[in-house]
């Protein structure tokens, strides 16, 4: 599905959601009522210090104005790979958006990531996964590394690291994959109205405890995190 | 025991490299003596569960350490990543210990944690897992923050802070950096890979320690403190840290918004690290690169104060 697309079928009662050049936001207005923020990257645009900051903005500006959720659309390249970006930070530029989104989260701003198209890396960090849902659409596909990339470091061959990939969701790409290990809590289905889907969420809406590790558990992506965390955080609270 | 081993062994702080020390003589030193007690330690034997599928050696605490200790005779929680372990890179149980340490540091609300930083970003066999495990260490950051627990971001090892780790440290109450601590999210490699030579040619050392290095991280205001290369210099930023730090608020976020924009007007046309020295009124800011660290310090103190209600 197209931004526009998603976008009409999600708020059909409309929207003022603006693309200025991969960078989107702008406000939709929910069939239960009050209006949704709604930020995020389209067209596959490499997140960089300039479009992390104007994003970092929006989120700001509409915490101490508006109330609501705010969904974070993602179809973004990884983070901008430059020597500028690099130059001036772009580690405090991207941890500074996650740090908003993760602040409005707990703060009467649920947030719900809605992964369309692509994205990777640190630009998947600093906003799809920075929120407290995330929701995939068919058809995204997310990769930490391509596994030519990753054929490269590891020294294994593509046929064989897509041998494994089948029987090991853990390193390899893709929505499915990533579902596995709790990153992705829900996939839509684009055949039925997303208003209804959203509705629904909105309705339902998780916990703000972070359950992407028991997620991962029950789905057999990740067999240990949420245990050794649970273990390791038990150890810290006897420390008291 | 040889001679050489028994002053490994009974090394000062002071004398002990933090680039060439091992993540657990880091913490060793760090924290007041005999203090240190891990949390599933490699006693436990808690290795991936992935390495193997690659045929790949595992270690028993999965190249990180976290646990308990004092600093100064007040209580702290602290992890350590092993950088010379697959380049200190977050993996599944990697990651989880340090989620689980800071839930614990939002739990009680008031203990510190210390982050010894050394990595390199997600561990590639396990990119999911560790990409996910990364998001989750940044919440549970924010979340202790919140609650009331400063969070101190300590970097000067062989892997540097990339990719994931340094959003990681860019969520922190505080850094201390030494000059060898790079902070970055593409690495060099990675940037010429996809971007070619011409934008950075990641065999220039001198062009990858004045882009991401230690000093050029201080003077841009990414950084709090700059210590020298010793454990003792380490151990004497922290202490200092987590007596000026702040909470965690909206006025947090709103003044890092304003540094971040101040940056960009400051500095966004800016050709080279050099070019930013120059413009925030470093008088000779071709040879920073070579002064010893007291003079920098100066130099960075009088050029670039800061803030500790900005990040």
């Amino acid at each position: 599905m197209t931004l526009d697309e998603i976008l009409a079928s999600m708020f059909p009662a409309g929207h003022d959601v603006k693309n200025d050049e991969g960078v989107v936001y702008g406000s939709g207005s929910l069939r239960s009522g009050g209006l949704a923020l709604v930020v995020g990257v389209a067209d596959r645009l490499p997140l960089g210090v300039d479009d992390a900051i104007i994003l970092s903005a929006h989120v700001l500006r509409s915490i101490a104005r508006d109330s609501g959720p705010i969904l974070v659309v993602v179809d973004s390249d990884s983070q901008r790979m430059s020597k500028r970006d690099e130059l001036l930070g772009l580690n405090e530029f991207l941890a500074h958006l996650g740090k908003c989104l993760i602040y409005a989260d707990s703060h009467g701003r649920p947030t719900i990531g809605l992964l369309y198209g692509h994205t990777a890396a640190g630009a998947f960090l600093s906003t799809a996964l920075a929120t407290r849902v995330l929701v995939g659409l068919p058809g995204a596909t997310p990769v930490v590394m391509d596994l030519p990339s990753m054929s490269k470091v590891t020294k294994l061959s593509l046929e064989v690291l897509e041998e494994k990939a089948k029987s090991t969701p853990v390193f390899a790409p893709g929505l499915e994959n990533l579902a596995q290990t709790g990153a992705v809590h829900v996939i839509w289905d684009a055949g039925v109205p997303l208003v209804d889907q959203l509705e629904t969420l909105l309705a339902s809406l998780p916990d703000i405890d972070d359950g992407r590790g028991l997620l991962g558990k029950q789905r057999g992506g990740r067999p240990k995190a949420y245990e050794i965390a649970e273990r390791v955080r038990g150890l810290g609270l006897q420390s008291r | 025991m040889s001679t050489t081993s028994m002053q490994a062994a009974i090394a000062p702080a002071a004398l002990t490299s933090w680039y060439e020390a091992s993540a657990r003589t880091r913490v060793r030193l760090l924290l007041d003596p005999e203090s240190f007690m891990e949390f599933v330690g490699p006693e436990k034997r808690e290795v991936s569960p992935h390495l193997k599928v690659f045929d790949l050696p595992e270690q028993f605490d999965d190249g990180i350490l976290v646990g308990h200790g004092s600093l100064g005779g007040s209580s702290v929680l602290i992890a350590a990543q092993e950088g010379s372990f697959m380049g200190g890179a977050f993996g599944e149980v990697h990651g989880a210990k340090l989620t689980g340490l800071l839930r614990a540091a939002r739990d009680i609300g008031s203990m510190p944690v210390l982050i010894l930083f050394d990595t390199g970003g997600v561990r590639l066999q396990e990119a999911n897992a560790g990409e996910l495990a990364i998001a989750e260490i940044m919440r549970a950051v924010i979340e202790a923050r919140s609650a009331g627990a400063k969070v101190i971001g300590l970097i000067g090892g062989r892997a540097g802070c990339y990719g994931g780790g340094g959003l990681i440290a860019g969520c922190c109450s505080a850094l201390a950096v030494s000059e060898q601590g790079r902070i970055a999210v593409s690495g060099p490699e990675v940037i010429e890979t996809n971007r070619g030579v011409e934008e950075f040619d990641s065999r220039d050392r001198a062009l990858v320690w004045r882009t991401m290095g230690g000093k050029h991280r201080r003077l841009l205001g990414a950084a709090d403190a700059f210590v020298d290369d010793t454990i003792q210099a380490f151990r004497d930023a922290a202490l200092v840290l987590l007596e000026q730090v702040g909470g965690f608020e909206l006025s947090t976020l709103t003044n890092e918004q304003v540094r971040l924009e101040a940056r960009l007007r400051d500095f966004g046309s800016c050709a080279d690290a050099v070019d930013i020295w120059t413009a925030e009124g470093v008088a000779d800011a071709g040879a920073v690169p070579a002064l010893p660290v007291n003079q920098f310090i100066a130099v960075a103190d009088h050029v670039r104060r800061i803030s500790h209600d900005t990040r």
